[in-house]
């Protein structure tokens, strides 16, 4: 049976991460993805592991985090994007092949998307 | 939804909803006796034995911003039509197990889908309970039983004040769990 990936290498991990840990969590960026049974049912998952692609292909530091069902069923699967001292901005039907223009527009230009954004607060 | 997966991450999410701090989740595939079990355990605040005999009726929830409850039900289904059914056991205070069986050969059978994603989803969601997983795969004769397994307890104590949210921590997560599902179906 093939060595599975050992948890020695999380040792590495958490030392370069511990480094930028406070600034990381005083300024950046959360991305909210609903996850209840309706987030699923809708795709979620797989918006999400999009997000995760795009911001590790953009290089982009942001925190991914999953909630349940807000009782939108309706406008799943919705993204949350919460940047320090803005509004936080609520996407409704945000599918993968979405995620690329999100993620373009509203975190690297600064522009959120406001023909998808169904609420902000 | 299509795959076994993500009903799993549906009642994952449950246990938070319940406030579990240990949650289980085991995944039995025994490829000779044609059975797949997988078994979500956890120790929140539970239910009572009436409301166990309502949470597979569609149109009972606990929430109050909607008024049908479709995760549990949905489940039922899946493991029903694959010629299996959903045990359900709870006590107020001390947790719920939620037992899936699915004849593994039946054409109705949902796929298992992709574990390993479901499982990233589930370990950065808010207030997660601490997870033992564990997914076995019993072959016989070859390649014989394998089996994927770890506790994220574990994963934690390495981490120190490190959040799973944080992106290296992420890549890292996505990497071993791919990887670890992976070697189950590796010739």
């Amino acid at each position: 049976m093939p060595k599975l990936k050992s948890l020695d290498d999380l040792k590495r991990v958490r030392e370069e991460a511990q480094g930028t840990l406070k600034t990381r969590l005083d300024t950046g960026t959360t991305i909210t993805v609903g996850m209840g049974t309706c987030g699923i049912a809708a795709g979620a998952r797989d918006t999400m592991h999009a997000i995760l692609d795009e911001l590790a292909a953009s290089q982009i530091d942001a925190h991914v985090t999953t909630v349940g069902c807000i009782g939108q069923c309706v406008k799943e699967p919705l993204v949350d994007i919460e940047q320090a001292g803005l509004p936080r901005i609520t996407y409704a039907n945000v599918m993968p092949d979405m995620v690329h223009k999100l993620i373009e527009e509203h975190l690297i230009k600064g522009q959120p998307v406001s023909e998808w954004v169904v609420g902000r607060m | 939804m299509r795959e076994l997966a993500l009903h799993v991450l549906d009642i994952l999410q449950n246990t938070v909803e319940a406030g579990a701090t240990r949650a289980t989740l085991t995944i039995h595939e025994d490829v000779p006796a044609d059975w797949l079990t997988i078994t979500v355990a956890d120790n929140g605040r539970g239910m009572d034995a009436a409301t166990v005999a309502r949470v597979t009726n569609p149109f009972y929830t606990t929430r109050t911003t909607r008024h049908v409850g479709l995760g549990l039900p949905l489940y039922a289904m899946a493991a029903e039509q694959a010629g299996g059914r959903l045990h359900i056991t709870s006590a107020p205070g001390i947790g719920t197990t939620v037992r899936a069986e699915f004849q593994l050969s039946h054409p109705d059978r949902q796929p298992l889908g992709d574990m390993a994603g479901t499982l990233l989803a589930f370990l950065l969601s808010e207030r997660t309970p601490e997870l033992r997983y564990e997914h076995r795969l019993r072959q016989e004769p070859a390649p014989g039983d394998r089996t994927f397994e770890f506790d994220t307890a574990d994963i934690r104590a390495e981490l120190g004040d490190v959040p799973f949210s944080h992106p290296a921590v992420v890549q890292w997560l996505a990497e071993f769990l791919e990887e670890g599902e992976d070697v189950l179906r590796e010739e």
